[in-house]
């Protein structure tokens, strides 16, 4: 009978097929090489990418790896960054929002109109800029999870009614200047780390990772599981400190590392955290992947929905206000244009897939720094928008074909 | 329980008598989908429910996982007369249903589908050590043939696919596990682990309810095979007693076995 010669094969002891190489640099470089055979792209077509297009620009204009140009980037990467790290949690839902351009722009006005015109202190100002997305995300949600419409739909409507209320209390004035002695607009413009202050925050982060790592390498190894060996966090922890040692350094080389940036970072990696490390992370990649799963393995997928949605308005508000630190202003122009085409460009860019599921908040970082790269670039070499406009739409296109391709390919290896 | 099944006499073994069904029927609108049927699980059996399409399996099974609540007749569990009004209540009750698509998620490893929507936590933060070391426990256990717990289910074959699915509702410690239409989709060899899977399930002290088309596969892990035909029951057999022909007989209506002793009994109170 079929069953028992099975039987007597599946309990063969030697039957466990080999753990994929987990130890060693060798056996990483393997498995990593395998998997993007079968389409497990991840961050790698970014920052590539990214290379390029520092090479080609600094090509055409030697200014344009300055450590000046290269702080400005830095600067302006940090507002529609913060948004992008919303944008890539509404992805990994296989959700869209539409409206973090208008989100932000309200934000922009609310803390303007609150800290300008009516003069209330600056940190009730933000609180209400944050809750505000925070409500508008609620209403999103419930109108995903109660009604089922189509979040590209909801987001879409939400983009033109908060649009309307950001031009409702902006009121008649339309542009207002924010002091340049308040805080946040120092924020913004002028508070860069100081040396000593970056140096440290690099040490503790590459502190922080290394020793992750290696507490969790030895729980495995106590458990009997296949850990990473030393040499390979070693290897790790090395290759991470000379990246962060030599931006800061090169950044050093002339303003520092803004705050703002820093900030923005610091987002990332605590989005970075809330994704993969607790329940919550992975009941939003569960979503992503198969909601019904999901549903049925007893995750509470309307309130994933809601708080992904409302922290993703949140996100945009944040970013919002960030924006309008940055320029000393807000107007009715704030948010508008290319906000938001650059946050959900950013997100795609940076390697997170819009089928859901898939990608993470280093995506939102890497591409804006593409984006921004892209911006400053073409406006050092011509200071005319309609190239940047054309040249921004081509990379993002790339950026969704790489996705398809990558998804086919991952279907094609049995990966999808 | 007064009532012994035909083929439950001669048992050479005092088994613990997990779920019995007695006189369910259920109707959609017009159509009668199950009709005075009878069930009875006991520990470390497997029992197969074969039938036609249209044959009450898939509803039965509904019924069960707490999906669709019967219209008439009772459900004991552990001899307690009970009722599953929600899919909750039936896992409360330590009834595991394993759907046909399996409800896993691609894009997560086997740990996270595994231990899916109860993570195993250390001081807030999820402990992937101890979930993935309890999965290789579990895997082993079961003589799973998984290459590793750490890629995406999505690159596991079909069988695998299948084994993480059983695999998945035995943490939650269930008592019965339904498996519907678990080889529907498999090759002969995956078909082999999935069927050995179902073994290892009963010498675990499961009582299995396994809904199948495939005639070979239950004669060749089933204990017992009830057989639906139009909502009825039409036959309960011990698979030493029959032959295949006897099974499709029954299924098709070609042989009638429909009078089991309740519903003698029945018409005799009326």
């Amino acid at each position: 009978m079929i069953a028992d010669s099975a039987k007597s094969a599946a309990i063969d002891p030697a039957d466990e097929r080999p753990v994929p190489a987990a130890g060693g640099i060798g056996g990483t470089a393997r498995a990593l090489i395998e998997r993007l055979r079968g389409g497990d792209l991840g961050s790698i077509p970014v920052a590539i990418g990214l290379l390029v297009i520092w090479a080609v620009f600094q090509l055409l204009n030697p200014n344009f790896l300055s450590s000046t140009n290269l702080v400005n980037l830095s600067m302006q990467s940090a507002a529609v960054g913060t948004i992008a790290i919303g944008i890539v949690l509404v992805l990994l839902l296989g959700e869209i929002d539409l409206s973090v351009g208008s989100v932000s722009g309200l934000s922009a006005a609310i803390l303007a109109v609150g800290y300008v015109q009516l003069g209330l202190p600056l940190p009730i100002v933000l609180v209400a800029s944050l809750v505000t997305g925070a409500l508008i995300g609620l209403a999103f949600g419930l109108l995903r999870t109660r009604f089922g419409v189509p979040s590209f739909l909801i987001t879409l409507a939400g983009l033109l009614s908060v649009l309307g209320l950001q031009l409702y209390v902006l009121g008649k004035t339309g542009s207002i200047n924010i002091p340049f002695d308040s805080w946040i607009v120092q924020l913004g413009q002028q508070w860069f780390l100081p040396p000593w202050t970056s140096y440290s925050l690099v040490g503790v982060a590459v502190g922080v990772f290394g020793g992750t790592q290696y507490v969790q390498s030895a729980r495995r190894k106590q458990a009997g599981l296949p850990a990473t060996s030393v040499s390979l966090i070693v290897f790790r922890a090395a290759a991470l400190l000379a990246l962060l040692g030599v931006s800061t350094w090169y950044l050093n080389l002339t303003r520092g590392v803004g705050v703002m940036f820093a900030l923005f970072l610091l987002l990332a990696v605590l989005t970075h955290y809330a994704l993969t490390r607790t329940g919550w992370g992975r009941a939003v990649y569960a979503v992503g992947g198969n909601v019904e799963a999901a549903r049925r393995a007893g995750i509470r997928v309307n309130r994933v929905y809601i708080s992904v949605f409302m922290l993703c308005s949140m996100f945009a508000a944040l970013g919002g206000i960030l924006a309008a630190a940055r320029l000393a202003a807000a107007n009715q122009g704030s948010g508008g244009a290319d906000t938001n085409l650059n946050a959900i460009a950013a997100a795609v860019i940076g390697g997170t897939s819009l089928f859901g599921g898939r990608g993470s908040a280093f995506s939102a970082v890497l591409g804006i720094l593409v984006i921004m790269s892209i911006t400053s670039g073409l406006t050092l070499i011509n200071p005319d928008s309609s190239i940047r406009y054309i040249v921004t739409g081509v990379v993002l296109m790339l950026a969704v074909v790489i996705d398809s391709l990558a998804r086919r390919s991952r279907a094609a290896s049995g990966r999808a | 329980m007064s009532y012994v099944s035909a083929a439950m006499q001669g048992r050479p073994r005092k088994a613990e008598q997990l779920l019995s069904l007695r006189g369910i029927s259920k109707r959609f609108g017009a159509v009668r989908a199950l009709n005075n049927v009878d069930l009875d699980v006991y520990a470390g059996e497997v029992v197969a429910i074969v039938g036609d399409n249209g044959a009450g399996k898939s509803t039965l099974v509904k019924i069960l996982a707490g999906v669709h609540p019967p219209d008439e007749g009772t459900v004991s569990f552990a001899g307690v007369p009970t009722s599953i009004p929600t899919p909750t209540d039936s896992r409360d009750l330590g009834i595991a249903t394993v759907y046909q698509d399996l409800s896993l998620c691609d894009n997560l490893d086997v740990v996270s589908n595994l231990f899916l929507g109860r993570e195993l936590r250390k001081g807030g933060a999820l402990d992937e050590v101890e979930m993935e070391q309890r999965s290789w426990t579990l895997l082993r256990e079961l003589s799973a043939r998984i290459p590793s717990v750490r890629v995406p289910v999505a690159s596991l074959s079909g069988g695998q696919r299948q084994t993480v699915a059983i695999a998945r509702s035995l943490i939650g410690e269930p008592t019965v596990m339904i498996l519907d239409e678990p080889t529907a989709a498999l090759g002969v060899v995956q078909t082999a682990e999935v069927l050995n899977l179902i073994e290892r399930l009963r010498e675990r002290g499961l009582g299995v309810i396994l809904i199948s088309h495939n005639i070979a596969d239950v004669q060749a892990v089933a204990d017992r095979i009830i057989v639906l035909r139009l909502g009825r029951n039409n036959g309960d057999f011990r698979v030493a007693d029959v032959t295949s022909e006897m099974i499709i007989a029954a299924i098709t209506g070609a042989s009638d076995h429909g009078t089991s002793p309740s519903d003698l009994l029945r018409e005799a109170r009326r």
